[in-house]
């Protein structure tokens, strides 16, 4: 192609360097840079004066204007003179106007470089300050749940009705795939080990318990962080980008009692009921190997299950999908009271919402167990 | 109005976000009934000085008073009694977006006084339609337009009839007819009811239709370099930078 941008240099005067440009000066095309006239110039140190020469030039757009800016700033560093009287009317205009505004230096402190003790002293008082945080919102949330109890809690019925909506019946299909599925898993693993000792029907017993105690739980409250979770951040987050909760603060309305309390509430109240429902979820997909495939009656699976699960297990299952109803509740809500002010941040906001809900869920699991193997239950 | 008496002072005031210092060394006086401008280039920290009256953001530095009382000094609770009696519209309107416009109007009424559901349902009626907003009563923020969402957003901070008006840009992103309705507005507010205004913003078709005083924060300089009525500074007014801004840069 013909069309590029050509530059010739002259030297007319002891002091005086011409810049000749001709052709197409369009961005996209081959461009000469400013780093060939600083070439030049660097063997002619006793050129002050630089010239313009544009007769010969047929268009142009930002491709010279880039040009042009570069070599103002190579020109300012070198002090020689920079006379635009050569060149187009049109880039001459717009030159100006760009350098109107002087470059603000010190309005963003530039980001240095920082030596590895020096950010890791950073990320400790970070991690000590985010911990902080956590801890001032749990306190907050206790403050909330006592006004409740004393019945002066500000947040409207209906949100509460919404939200048990969203966070219950809407689950249903997700938790009954999931539970499902995981029940069947857990009687396929079982079923090759118990087939080795001809104990088949063991896998009722380890389904049964398995799921009601632990796994019905752990499932629905993962399910539960992705789909739930992950929405209150975002809710919040976005809230906090319009203003939302700005005007709440300012007419004197509790956030924590207006926004968190019924997530909260919701969570805790349909959690264990989401829980019921996995166990018998995951019982029936232990019930379609075991009846299906290991030939065990229908009536003897079911009085089996009947058996082995006692009410303890399954008084532990439902507390503890109530607790981790209350933990993905609050990793949303204060991941999303935490947001900051930009659509990227409620992205973050809704990750970092889903990530606490889930190791907070593994954590309490872990802590849960221990005691229960304490307390002998 | 013969006897001016200040509403808000602000005494030595400084602005930062950690170490970068926005503003420093602001000394003003807002009087009762006064339709105050806070005005200044872009970025010159105009909505930081609102956040900071408004109680969501703390000053680095200096005081600010509501009649006697030190805002910033007193107890939360102190706070939350003061700012109370304020309305503020946000720059976007920052409606509820989970309630409809009555619903949005109405949570304060519900919040704060003793009124009957049906006592409510008229006063909200009253406020929508003195912003033009008559009829929307059933719509949800997300189902209008920017500016009416602003509108609604000042029917949502008169809800209570409160003592001071924040505005946020109030005709940022309005055509020049609607901007011109909320001035009419805003002095129609001021006249009937004695509101004290504080409005935050940069278009100077309002800045002198509506302001009987001001301050300008001079972004270069960073802190306050006028104080007073906005066509008294334009003509009494020395400072390029204060000239260019009043006059557009055009050369007069």
């Amino acid at each position: 192609m013909t069309a590029r941008g050509e530059m010739i240099l002259e030297q007319p005067a002891a002091d005086t360097l011409k810049v000749i440009l001709s052709g197409h000066w369009k961005l996209g095309g081959e461009l000469p840079g400013a780093d060939q006239v600083q070439q030049t110039l660097e063997g002619k140190p006793g050129v002050r004066n630089l010239v313009f020469d544009t007769r010969e030039l047929a268009n142009w757009d930002s491709g010279l204007l880039t040009f042009l800016m570069n070599l103002g700033t190579l020109c300012s560093r070198r002090q020689i003179y920079l006379n635009r009287d050569g060149l187009p009317q049109g880039a001459k205009k717009l030159l100006e106007l760009a350098l109107a505004v002087p470059e603000k230096k010190d309005a963003r402190t530039a980001e240095a470089r920082v030596s590895f003790l020096t950010y890791l002293g950073n990320q400790t008082v970070y991690f000590i300050r985010s911990a902080g945080e956590m801890l001032e919102f749990l306190g907050d949330t206790v403050v909330a749940v006592l006004r409740l109890l004393r019945g002066k809690a500000q947040y409207r019925r209906a949100d509460l009705g919404l939200i048990m909506q969203a966070c219950s019946a809407q689950a249903l299909p997700i938790v009954s795939l999931i539970c499902f599925l995981v029940g069947l898993i857990l009687a396929f693993i079982g079923a090759i080990q118990l087939k080795l000792f001809g104990a088949q029907i063991y896998v009722a017993d380890l389904v049964g318990i398995a799921m009601v105690r632990l796994m019905a739980a752990i499932m629905t409250g993962i399910v539960m962080a992705g789909r739930t979770g992950g929405a209150f951040a975002a809710q919040l987050g976005t809230m906090q980008v319009n203003q939302e909760i700005d005007a709440l603060k300012t007419l004197g309305v509790s956030p924590m009692e207006f926004l968190v309390l019924p997530r909260m509430l919701a969570l805790a109240l349909m959690m264990p009921l989401l829980c019921l429902y996995a166990n018998l979820m995951g019982i029936l997909g232990g019930m379609v190997v075991g009846v299906g495939m290991l030939n065990i009656g229908f009536i003897e699976y079911y009085n089996e299950t009947v058996k082995a699960v006692g009410l303890w297990n399954l008084g532990i299952g439902l507390f503890s999908g109530m607790v981790f109803g209350v933990i993905v509740a609050l990793a949303g809500c204060m991941r999303g009271m935490q947001c900051g002010r930009s659509a990227s941040a409620v992205g973050e906001a809704a990750t970092s919402a889903v990530v606490t809900a889930i190791v907070g869920i593994i954590v309490s699991t872990a802590v849960i167990t221990v005691l229960c193997n304490f307390l002998g239950i | 109005m013969t006897e001016k008496e200040a509403h808000i002072t602000v005494q030595d005031l400084t602005m930062a976000y950690g170490d970068f210092v926005l503003m420093r060394d602001l000394t003003f006086t807002i009087n009762r009934g006064d339709i105050f401008i806070i005005m200044g280039g872009s970025g010159c920290g105009k909505s930081t000085m609102m956040t900071i009256l408004i109680g969501l953001k703390a000053p680095a530095r200096g005081k600010v008073f509501y009649g006697e009382v030190d805002f910033w000094g007193a107890d939360p609770e102190t706070r939350d009694r003061i700012i109370r009696r304020a309305g503020v519209m946000y720059q976007s309107g920052a409606l509820w977006s989970s309630m409809t416009l009555a619903e949005n109007v109405a949570l304060p009424l519900e919040t704060y006084t003793d009124l009957s559901p049906g006592q409510i349902r008229e006063v909200v009626k009253l406020k929508l339609a003195l912003v033009g907003m008559a009829g929307f009563e059933e719509f949800y923020p997300s189902e209008i337009s920017g500016g009416m969402q602003k509108r609604a957003g000042i029917a949502r901070a008169m809800a209570l009839d409160p003592e001071i008006l924040f505005f946020d840009e109030p005709s940022a992103g309005l055509d020049p007819v609607s901007a011109r309705r909320l001035d009419d507005l805003i002095l129609e507010l001021r006249e009937s009811l004695g509101t004290t205004m504080v409005v935050v913003t940069h278009e100077l078709a309002s800045i002198f239709a509506i302001g009987n005083n001001s301050v300008f924060l001079d972004v270069s300089k960073r802190t306050m370099t006028a104080t007073g009525n906005p066509s008294q500074l334009l003509a009494e007014t020395r400072d390029p930078n204060l000239r260019l801004f009043l006059t557009r840069g055009e050369k007069s």
